[in-house]
C-alpha cells in the first residue's frame, strides 16, 4: 500500500464571499458550508466562524476536530462508510489543507466537550491552538432524540471537513508524505533482523457520545481487527466520541496518528513496522476477557516482538491497557504503553484505576485533573457558560470577567494517549 | 526584610547534653543553637534564625502529645515564615520527633518545613508528603554537606521559587505528580521506549505502577430482614437541578438526599456523571441506583428498612485522594446512623 499526503500548507485564513485558496491564505465562504451540511434534514442551523493562532479566542464546547482534505487519486475520497461510499482506503494521492481543521461545536447531551483557547496559556495545553480552525456550530432539529442528534453532529462535522477539503482539490505542493509498505512477509523478508513491531490501538466503545467508528462500523461491534496504517491516516477511523476531551481520539488526531507516524518513521531502521490493531473498549468484564485475549492473540500470532499499547480515556479501560499488556509481556513480547493519570489536583492520589507489575515501560501523558487557569478571551465561539458542565470543569469555574478555572479534563487533546501532544508527569 | 527561621534541635544538637539529657521538656530560646549557627550563615543575610525549639528524644517520642502542645504554642508565638528540623540522620527518635513537628507545624499552622533525613530513616516516609526532607548521610559527620544543601532549598521557599526536581535539589520525592512540559511529543517518548527496550538498553518509566490498598470486607450481615440498608453510587445521580453543584467529573464532593417519602428516582433525579451514556439513566435513574427495587424489598420484609438518606457523587476521574475522603465521610455517617449495610453502585 502506498498512500502520499500532499501537504498543502494553510498559513491564514479568512471569511469571504468565496472558497478559494491563495499563497497559503485559505478563504472561506460560510453560506457553502451551511448550504452543504442543511441537506441533512435533521440540521437546523450552522454557524461558521474562524479562529487564528494568537487570537484571543476560546472555543467551546467542542466536539470533535477535523483535517479538511480531498483524494485526487485512487478509491475512497471523504469517510467510506459515513459520508461517502464504501471503498477501500489506504492508496493513493491525497490533497491535505494542513494546518487547517475543522472544529465542530454545540450543545449535545454529554458532559464530555472540551476547550480550545488560542493564544496565551489555554494555548500550549492543546494541540488545536496551532491550527487554523474553521469552527462550525451546530443546531439540530427540534425534538431530536439524542443518539440522532450525536448522528447527526458527528457527520455534519465530516462533511464540513469534505467541502473544505475540496478547495484543495486542484492545487499542488512539493510537500509530499509517503507512507509505503510492502505486506508483511515482504517488509520482514527486507528486514529480517529488525524486530517485529504492532501498534494496538484501543478505542472507546460505550454507547452514546462514546464510540470511534471504523469505516462507519461502530467499535462497540467488532472483535478486535488488523488494519493497514496507511487506512487509519486515510481517513477509516473517526471519532464519535465525546468521553473527556483531553484524552479522546478527535477524528483529526486518527487522520495524523502520531503513534503510526512515529512507528513508520522507524520503520527499516530500528523496527519493522507491521499495522495495526484496533481494540474497542468494552465496559462488561466478558468483553474486557474476549477483547484483550483477542488483542494478545492477534499480536502473538503475527509474531509480534514488541507492542505500543495507546489508551482512549481513562477509568475502567486502564484495565483493559493492563490486561493487555500483562498477556503479551507474559508471552514474551515486549510493550510500552501510552496513559495519562487521574492524580488528583494536588497529584498526590494513585494515578491508574488498575495495576499490574508487568508494565514496567510506561510513557505518561500527564495528569488529567491538572488545574489550570484560563484568562478572559476577547471572543468565545460557542457557550461560556459550558465550562459548569464540561469534565473537567464546575459549576462557579467561569468567573465574571470571563477566566476560568479548569482540570485539564476539559481541554482538548491535552493528555492525548496516542501521544499527539508533548505532556508528561514528573515525580516530585 | 529578612525572613523569620525557626529552628528545631534535639537536646544533643541543642548542646544540653547526650542520652542522659534525652528527657527534657521541648524549651525555646530565643537564639542560635547548634546547627542554626551555620545554618544561619548559610543564609547569606537573606534570613533570619530568631529561635531554636529543643525537645529530648525520648521526652517527644514518650509525651508526644504534651511535646507538640508546647512546640506548636511556641511556633505560633514566634511565627517564623519557615521551621527547619534537624537534620535527623539516621537517628530514629530524632527522626519520628522531626517528622511529627514537620507534620504538625505544617497541617496545623500552614508553615512550610524543611528538614534532612537518611534515606533509610523511617522517619521519612513520615513527613516527607508534607515537609521538604533532605537526603543526608548517616551520620552527624555530614552535617557539613547536609547543612547547604537545605539552606539553599530554605531560601528558595522562603523566595517562593519553584523547587527543581528532587534528585537535582537533593530531596526525596513528596509523591506529586506534577504535569510537566516534554521536549517529545509522547508517541515519539514511546517509540524510543519500545526500541530501547528491544534493543536491550536501559530505559526509565515515566510511571511506575501504583500499588493499591486492600479492604477487608464487613461481616456478614446476621440477618437482613432486620437490617437498615443504604444506598449509595458513584453514578453522579442528583435531584434535577444538581443543586449541590456536584462534578461531572473529577468530584471535589459528594451529596446526600432524602428518599424517605420516595418510591422511585424516576422523575426528580437525573445523572450528572460526564462518564457514560447518560440517555437510559436519565429515563429511569433507579437503572443506576436501584432505589425502586430497594423499596419494594423494603415492604416485602425482605429487609428491614432503607435508610432515609441516599448518598451520591460522580466516580469517573474522581482521584483516589477524594474517594478516601468521600468514603470516610460518608462510612461515618452510615455507622453513626447505625446502617447495617450498604448497595454501592458504580457505572
Amino acid at each position: 500500500m502506498k498512500l502520499e499526503l500532499r501537504k498543502i500548507k494553510v498559513t491564514d485564513l479568512a471569511l469571504g464571499n468565496e472558497m478559494k485558496f491563495e499563497n497559503g491564505l485559505l478563504t472561506i465562504d460560510p453560506q457553502v458550508i451551511i448550504d452543504g451540511l442543511k441537506d441533512d434534514v435533521n440540521v437546523k442551523d450552522v454557524r461558521v466562524d474562524i479562529a487564528k493562532p494568537g487570537d484571543k479566542t476560546r472555543i467551546i464546547p467542542v466536539k470533535d476536530v477535523i483535517e479538511p482534505r480531498v483524494k485526487v487519486e485512487g478509491t475512497g475520497n471523504g469517510f467510506p462508510g459515513v459520508t461517502t461510499k464504501m471503498e477501500q482506503l489506504g492508496s493513493g494521492l491525497v490533497n491535505v489543507l494542513s494546518g487547517a481543521a475543522i472544529v465542530t461545536i454545540g450543545d449535545i447531551v454529554g458532559f464530555q466537550e472540551g476547550v480550545i483557547d488560542m493564544w496565551g496559556e489555554g494555548a500550549k495545553w492543546t494541540p488545536f491552538s496551532t491550527t487554523y480552525n474553521i469552527v462550525v456550530d451546530i443546531s439540530v432539529a427540534d425534538g431530536l432524540q439524542p443518539h440522532d442528534h450525536e448522528t447527526t453532529v458527528r457527520i455534519a462535522g465530516l462533511r464540513a471537513a469534505e467541502i473544505v477539503g475540496e478547495v484543495a482539490r486542484d492545487l499542488t505542493s512539493d510537500e509530499v508524505e509517503v507512507y509505503e509498505m510492502g505486506n508483511i512477509f515482504e517488509e520482514t523478508n527486507k528486514y529480517p533482523d529488525l524486530p517485529k513491531v504492532l501498534y494496538v490501538e484501543m478505542l472507546i466503545s460505550q454507547g452514546l457520545l462514546h464510540d470511534g467508528y471504523i469505516y462507519g462500523v461502530n467499535s462497540q461491534k467488532i472483535l478486535p481487527t488488523l488494519i493497514h496504517p496507511n487506512e487509519e491516516l486515510d481517513g477509516a477511523v473517526i471519532s464519535g466520541n465525546c468521553v473527556a476531551a483531553c484524552d479522546k481520539i478527535t477524528t483529526y488526531q486518527h487522520q495524523n496518528n502520531s503513534s503510526i507516524i512515529d512507528l513508520y518513521n522507524r520503520h527499516g531502521k530500528d523496527i519493522n513496522f507491521m499495522g495495526v490493531i484496533l481494540t474497542p473498549e468494552l465496559t462488561t468484564l466478558e468483553g474486557k476477557f474476549r477483547t484483550c485475549d483477542y488483542t494478545a492473540k492477534l499480536c502473538k500470532t503475527l509474531g509480534a516482538d514488541g507492542v505500543i499499547i495507546s489508551e482512549e480515556g481513562y477509568g475502567n479501560p486502564d484495565s483493559d491497557l493492563l490486561m493487555i499488556c500483562k498477556r503479551l509481556e507474559d508471552s514474551g513480547i515486549k510493550t510500552v504503553l501510552i496513559t495519562d493519570e487521574c492524580s488528583g489536583w494536588d497529584g498526590m492520589s494513585q494515578p491508574l484505576a488498575d495495576t499490574t507489575k508487568e508494565a514496567v515501560a510506561v510513557v505518561s501523558a500527564g495528569n488529567v485533573s491538572h488545574v489550570v487557569n484560563l484568562p478572559p478571551a476577547d471572543k468565545v465561539l460557542g457557550n461560556p457558560e459550558a465550562i459548569a458542565t464540561l469534565a473537567g470543569g464546575w459549576e462557579g469555574c467561569l468567573n465574571d470577567d470571563g477566566s476560568m478555572k479548569c482540570e485539564l479534563n476539559a481541554v482538548i487533546g491535552s493528555t492525548s494517549e496516542i501521544g499527539y501532544h508533548n505532556l508528561t508527569v514528573k515525580l516530585y | 526584610m529578612t525572613y523569620k527561621v525557626l529552628y528545631y534541635v534535639n537536646q544533643f544538637f541543642g548542646q544540653i547534653g547526650g542520652e542522659e539529657k534525652a528527657d527534657i521538656a521541648p524549651i525555646l530560646k530565643n537564639e542560635k543553637i547548634g546547627p542554626a549557627m551555620g545554618f544561619e550563615q548559610l543564609l547569606g543575610g537573606e534570613a533570619e534564625v530568631v529561635a531554636t525549639l529543643i525537645c529530648g528524644d525520648n521526652y517527644f517520642n514518650e509525651h508526644e502529645e504534651e511535646a507538640l502542645k508546647f512546640i506548636i504554642d511556641a511556633v505560633s508565638e514566634v511565627n517564623p515564615d519557615i521551621v527547619v528540623a534537624g537534620p535527623a540522620f539516621n537517628a530514629g527518635r530524632y527522626g519520628m520527633a522531626c517528622a511529627g513537628v514537620a507534620t504538625h507545624v505544617f497541617d496545623e499552622l500552614g508553615i512550610p518545613v524543611v528538614t534532612g533525613m537518611y534515606k533509610e530513616n523511617p522517619a521519612v516516609d513520615h513527613c516527607k508528603a508534607k515537609a521538604i526532607v533532605v537526603e543526608v548521610s548517616d551520620s552527624a559527620a555530614g552535617m557539613r554537606n547536609a547543612l547547604p544543601v537545605m539552606a539553599k532549598i530554605t531560601k528558595k521557599i522562603l523566595k517562593k521559587e519553584e523547587l527543581g526536581m528532587p534528585k537535582e535539589e537533593g530531596y526525596f520525592p513528596q509523591g506529586k505528580r506534577l504535569t510537566v512540559f516534554s521536549n517529545e511529543r509522547g508517541s515519539e517518548r514511546a517509540v524510543k521506549m519500545l526500541v530501547a527496550r528491544l534493543k536491550g538498553e536501559d530505559f526509565e518509566t515515566e510511571l511506575p505502577m501504583p500499588v493499591f490498598d486492600k479492604v477487608e470486607p464487613a461481616a456478614a450481615i446476621k440477618d437482613i430482614k432486620k437490617a437498615k440498608i443504604a444506598l449509595i453510587t458513584s453514578g453522579g445521580i442528583v435531584p434535577s437541578g444538581n443543586p449541590d453543584r456536584i462534578q461531572s467529573a473529577s468530584a471535589q464532593k459528594w451529596g446526600k438526599y432524602n428518599i424517605k417519602d420516595i418510591e422511585s428516582l424516576k422523575g426528580g433525579y437525573y445523572t450528572i456523571h460526564g462518564g457514560y451514556d447518560p440517555v437510559y439513566a436519565n429515563e429511569f435513574p433507579d437503572r443506576v441506583a436501584p432505589l425502586d427495587i430497594l423499596k419494594k424489598y423494603e415492604k416485602e420484609g425482605e429487609i428491614g428498612e432503607i435508610f432515609e438518606y441516599f448518598y451520591t457523587t460522580t466516580g469517573t476521574g474522581t482521584s483516589v485522594g477524594n474517594s478516601i475522603t468521600f468514603g470516610v465521610e460518608i462510612g461515618k455517617e452510615l455507622m453513626d446512623a447505625g446502617v447495617d449495610g450498604a448497595i454501592l453502585t458504580s457505572t
